[in-house]
């Protein structure tokens, strides 16, 4: 009997401590994100939102999205096509299984390392200076194994009966994964791009290396050729979380490095939020079609 | 007819641009591998040190020219990251381990919607955004608590990777943990177990290699961490003596002298080693992984019974 009550005692003492993590552990993540935000904008002056060259953080909000879209362009064809491959067309040999060590390689690659690696790769081979295109190609390391990933579970995910069908009305492979399986499950791919644009916003690493601290630019010019045009993507750029890097080594400005802070999570919580839900709604339109 | 060729011509392009695409992984990580490899056994071949003097001995003093004849031990570094990484899983396991038994076991339909998707989305911000927290609040806390000159330590950098790994190992060891058979559980209860007996006889040792994968991948996201750890740990090259220690690690010295070395020379060849290092280790995280994963499968038949009698 006593066995028992001393069972039943751990067992209420266990359910309290596991009660007291989870709430601890969720009020201490919402009062970071609340105190890095608050932090932040209660600092900020006016003239820290402009996009001028010093003490703002306009140039560089902007910067962060023009990489983060530029890696996409290279990253989004080449990893649903990737995924695809291993979806629909890989046989299951040593080579699929080779890739698949690949992609699990890549994506547990440090971040300072990718970094070194595009240093090496487009700025001491190729030539190129620090610029926008050199880091969005380094992200693109980081975030490809993530879309190739997610397009292939996007895709093996689907009822076979879409790929059966459409193959038995005599398409061919290409046109039943054109016409058929991708328009299906584009918004899971969707999904997978949402999360590495967000991964994409916050690399700092990737960069340090890659994109330089200055940003030298001017709204007026539009001429791309030119590097003070804010398009031209071989121009060097400075990014949000560079921004932070840099202003913690020279130790200027807090309130401005406060801001960007809180901007940048801004920007990758709105991101994760946002595939959160989308994939909330993918999951019940799912399982409202099988009932 | 003609369409007809046109599809199949389609068919066969797209297959080759595919399979290109499918290629190009591989063809990028032996790029990423071979050039580690080839530049960072400059070091050993092209400076004449040994795999033991880079391992095991703690004089950092690369000269930044051609000629070398420096020393690149980098045993400060090693043990910079071993000590915050380790001090990082000594912390956070025990938390995110209690997060995911709540989510899962305790809590499961207040844990799936809710409890779930706010640690994903927590795994997800920037390291930059937690190193400054750890910078403007941790570091100063650490100094005034604890009366240090300097709040810049070993204990910081920990703390910071913790709540870094923090929603890592949570979400992928809730994984392992859920994906026991429910059988599992109901035969317990049925043995007249609570539910905390349930939980640590039964669903923790059938879920073992899963956590394991869990705890790995966190050590993983937190040895490859740079930037966070660099703007609180100190960089001071010394070996700690304490966890108040200012010291560095293998990715915050690459962070702070690849900008400042000359390209071929010594330093910057020591780097590429240490960049080298960090790989291989990546390498060994993953091959730990799957070796702790390997033995999923065979879960569900006898050695179940081994594993629930041995965590017993």
């Amino acid at each position: 009997m006593n066995r028992i009550k001393r069972a039943k005692t751990a067992d209420r003492f266990m359910t309290i401590i596991f009660y007291c993590i989870a709430v601890f552990f969720f009020m201490f993540l919402a009062a970071f994100a609340g105190y890095v935000i608050i932090k932040g904008f209660a600092g900020a002056d006016v003239s820290m939102f402009k996009f001028s060259r010093r003490g703002s953080i306009g140039n560089q909000l902007f910067n962060t999205i023009y990489l983060v879209f530029l890696s996409l362009l290279i990253t989004v064809p080449i990893g649903t096509f990737a995924g695809i491959y291993l979806a629909k067309y890989a046989k299951g040999g040593i080579i699929t299984k080779f890739i698949r060590i690949c992609i699990e390689t890549l994506s547990s690659l440090p971040s300072i390392v990718v970094g070194l690696f595009g240093y090496l790769i487009f700025l001491v081979i190729m030539g190129m200076n620090k610029s926008l295109m050199a880091g969005a190609l380094s992200v693109s390391i980081l975030t490809l194994p993530l879309i190739t990933t997610t397009t292939e579970d996007a895709v093996k995910g689907l009822p076979k009966g879409y790929f059966e069908a459409s193959m038995g009305l005599g398409s061919t492979r290409w046109q039943a994964i054109f016409h058929v399986l991708l328009p299906a499950c584009l918004p899971r791919i969707m999904t997978g791009i949402i999360l590495a644009a967000g991964r994409g916003f916050g690399e700092a690493a990737v960069l340090l290396y890659t994109t330089g601290s200055g940003t030298n630019i001017r709204w007026s010019n539009w001429d791309i050729a030119s590097s003070t045009c804010p398009l031209n993507p071989f121009r060097s750029a400075e990014t949000l979380s560079l921004q932070i890097w840099d202003l913690q080594v020279n130790g200027q400005d807090q309130a401005l490095a406060n801001l960007a802070s809180a901007v940048l999570l801004i920007l990758v919580l709105a991101f994760s939020i946002g595939a959160n839900v989308l994939s909330n709604r993918i999951n019940k339109k799912n399982s409202g079609e099988k009932a | 007819m003609n369409s007809k060729k046109g599809m199949f011509a389609k068919e066969y392009l797209w297959r080759t641009i595919v399979t290109l695409c499918g290629l190009s992984v591989i063809v990028l990580t032996l790029v990423i591998g071979g050039f580690l490899v080839y530049k960072g056994s400059g070091t050993f071949f092209k400076f004449h040190h040994t795999i033991g003097e880079f391992l095991f001995s703690p004089d950092w003093a690369p000269i930044d020219n051609m000629e070398g004849g420096g020393s690149v031990g980098t045993l400060i570094f090693i043990v910079g990251s071993l000590s915050t990484c380790g001090l990082a899983l000594l912390i956070a396991t025990p938390f995110a381990l209690g997060s995911a038994i709540f989510m899962t076991e305790i809590a499961p339909s207040f844990g799936e919607k809710f409890y779930r998707p706010v640690i994903q989305i927590f795994a997800g911000i920037p390291s930059v955004v937690y190193g400054w927290a750890g910078l403007t609040v941790l570091v100063p806390a650490i100094r005034n608590v604890f009366h240090r000159q300097v709040g810049h330590s070993i204990l910081a950098a920990g703390l910071v990777l913790a709540i870094m790994i923090f929603p890592t190992i949570t979400s992928v060891s809730a994984d392992a943990i859920r994906s026991v058979p429910k059988d599992y559980r109901m035969g317990a209860y049925g043995m007249g177990s609570t539910r905390w007996q349930t939980i640590y006889k039964i669903v923790l040792p059938a879920s073992a290699s899963g956590i394991f994968s869990a705890i790995i991948l966190g050590l993983a996201r937190a040895f490859g961490e740079a930037l966070a750890v660099a703007m609180v740990i100190g960089q001071t090259t010394a070996l700690p003596t304490s966890i108040f220690s200012t010291t560095k690690s293998l990715t915050t010295e690459i962070t702070a002298q690849m900008g400042n070395a000359m390209e071929g020379g010594e330093t910057k060849t020591a780097l590429w080693t240490l960049a080298l290092l960090l790989f291989l280790i990546s390498l060994l995280f993953i091959f730990l992984i799957h070796y702790f994963s390997r033995k999923k499968p065979e879960t569900s038949g006898k050695h179940t019974k081994k594993a629930v009698k041995g965590g017993m």
